[in-house]
């Protein structure tokens, strides 16, 4: 193990480690603490100029009461719901598919499609904007959940792609081929031997997706204009200019705007490392 | 696309089963290439199409040839600070790396809470950019920040980094820089989990220690991690465009603009869209980004290789 594990060490130094751990992650989160301190401070301690001091009252229902029924925060809320859950469906399901074609199938211009999913997972989003602004428009879709969540399924895809294709090739080939003696259907193998043995990648892959989507501001803004449409991270900064210098209400409406992603990660951790790392270690 | 088989064309029971490992392939690609294609492949290519005319979104197209070229490439100041403000997050940007390292060998250590630990440092991560240049702005705030009351406790006088067209660059470039070291952290945690226990002691044995261990014996092995840090980091740094938004809007006197942040207020300015010039800086950066996507894919294609 590299460093020296702290137990082999001298205990001073094992002491001092012990110390250090919470003042450097509080140093790390401190813009964080500040925002959460911020949201629980009422309205009075900013007229004041009582920024910093101890909040003269606790004013955190208030507050998070505010951003929850005195704004169009949880309508927001409710459209990156339901813009998130829909592309996550889509994009697994379309990428186990790929990725399944592109992990036990040897064909010419297997590579090829594969490096274009690639390729095009790493494209500057600008170099679509014009054009994916332009189709939505014309079909209809401009400022609807469901214009976003199609550019998102497929924009998604060229990743998944590449997580589920590297997956689904590092399982034993040998299953495969034992079903394919035994003259199951492709399709079959694909739903009955594949798709069981995918199921880490599956909870994986949806969480990224989940947070991924749930944090996208580009595209919310290029393709949504409205609170009928907007998810919640191109709804805030409306929120914001109904708010203006109401540091404590803003504080609060961020806080809510980020939890979605943080509780999934809290609760899925561990596909949400494992699928954020894959490819770090040979 | 037009080069598949075409697998809807009511093939006979017989026919299909003979061929079945040879278009089952195709039929599970094709709504992903579909989709892919429609909304990834094709605008791009339509993107260099519309970077030839003048078009605001709505009326015809104007064919001006490379006219708009020549106005971005013949002294946009615009343009200029754009570019040049990329470069500075190219750079900075990869200071995520060493970072990132630094608190993962702080964090590799078996006591007490250091899960609970490792996820409290990654979290940023999982932040929206949006909600991270916003919790930045405010800490930078001249007069409310916490930022300027740590200053003033160190007697130090208060700053205004955002306000400052000199500075807001660098702390926008910071904001990004915490999200995207806590990404590198855990790529380096997961690495030196798997670091090989025996190479270590063996090097221990010879005598070896501290950066010349980490440095000849660990870092080599963190190779793929470093490499996924880079992939993510170059990446992350061309498409910053929500911290910019979100914390300056592209000033102080345009002074924090970005191409991609350029990009998308030439095209939707208030002033008309002018959608062919915003897509002709699309296609700029669409090529600086290339030099890197030809680099990443050649060196995954030479790990291809070597697999299966």
């Amino acid at each position: 193990m590299f460093p020296t594990p702290i137990e082999k060490t001298s205990r001073t130094w094992q002491l001092t480690y012990q110390g250090l751990l919470p003042i450097v992650l509080l140093i790390w989160l401190l813009p964080l603490i500040a925002v959460a301190t911020f949201s629980i401070k009422p309205s009075a301690d900013f007229t004041n100029g009582n920024y910093w001091g101890l909040p003269t009252s606790f004013e955190l229902f208030t507050n998070y009461g505010k951003v929850f029924f005195e704004s169009d925060m949880p309508r927001y809320m409710i459209n990156s719901v339901l813009i998130t859950v829909p592309t996550v469906i889509g994009a697994v399901a379309l990428s186990s598919m790929t990725g399944f074609a592109l992990g036990v199938y040897r064909f010419k211009g297997n590579l090829a499609i594969f490096f274009l999913f690639i390729a095009g997972n790493f494209v500057p989003f600008q170099i679509l904007m014009v054009p994916v602004r332009d189709i939505s428009v014309n079909l209809g879709l401009y400022d609807t959940k469901v214009g976003l969540v199609l550019f998102h399924i497929a924009f998604q895809t060229g990743f998944c792609t590449l997580f589920m294709r590297n997956f689904i090739k590092a399982l034993p080939y040998e299953l495969i081929e034992a079903a394919r003696v035994e003259g199951i259907a492709e399709w079959r193998i694909f739903w009955f031997v594949v798709l069981p043995l995918m199921k880490p990648a599956l909870a994986a892959l949806s969480v990224l997706i989940f947070t991924f989507i749930w944090n996208d501001y580009f595209w919310a803004v290029v393709l949504t204009q409205g609170p009928d449409a907007q998810p919640v991270t191109a709804g805030i900064t409306s929120f914001n200019s109904q708010y203006r210098a109401a540091y404590h209400l803003m504080s609060a409406g961020s806080i809510v705007a980020a939890l979605p992603p943080v509780a999934m990660f809290f609760l899925m951790q561990k596909h949400f490392i494992a699928g954020l790392t894959l490819g770090a270690v040979k | 696309m037009t080069a598949l088989p075409d697998p809807t064309s009511q093939p006979q029971r017989s026919w299909y089963k003979r061929n079945e490992i040879a278009v089952t392939p195709w039929l599970f690609l094709l709504p992903g290439m579909f989709f892919f294609a429609f909304y990834v492949i094709y605008p791009i290519f339509q993107s260099f199409w519309i970077s030839f005319h003048e078009w605001d979104g709505l009326g015809e197209k104007v064919w001006v040839g490379t006219a708009n070229y020549e106005r971005l490439l013949g002294g946009d100041r615009k343009f200029e600070t754009s570019f040049w403000n990329n470069l500075k997050w190219l750079f900075l940007y990869l200071l995520a790396i060493p970072a990132g390292l630094s608190i993962a060998l702080l964090l590799n250590q078996k006591v007490r809470g250091i899960r609970l630990y490792k996820s409290l440092f990654f979290f940023p991560f999982v932040l929206s950019q949006v909600v991270v240049g916003l919790v930045f702005s405010w800490f930078y705030l001249p007069r409310e920040g916490l930022l300027n009351a740590i200053l003033a406790v160190v007697g130090a006088g208060p700053v205004n980094i955002l306000g400052d067209p000199s500075t807001a660059t660098y702390g926008i470039i910071a904001a990004g820089l915490w999200p995207q070291t806590a990404y590198c952290m855990i790529l380096y945690l997961t690495g030196l989990n798997a670091v090989d226990p025996e190479q270590i002691e063996a090097a221990r044995l010879d005598g070896a220690k501290g950066h010349r261990m980490l440095w000849h014996v660990v870092l080599p092995q963190l190779k793929p991690a470093t490499f996924i840090a880079f992939v993510v980091t170059i990446i992350g740094a061309l498409r910053s465009f929500d911290l910019i938004s979100v914390m300056t809007n592209g000033g102080p006197f345009g002074s924090t603009r970005v191409l991609s942040f350029y990009m998308y207020e030439e095209s939707l300015s208030e002033f008309g869209f002018r959608m062919g010039y915003g897509a002709a800086i699309a296609v700029v950066l669409f090529f600086i980004m290339l030099f890197f996507i030809v680099y990443f894919l050649w060196s995954m294609y030479q790990d291809e290789r070597g697999g299966r």
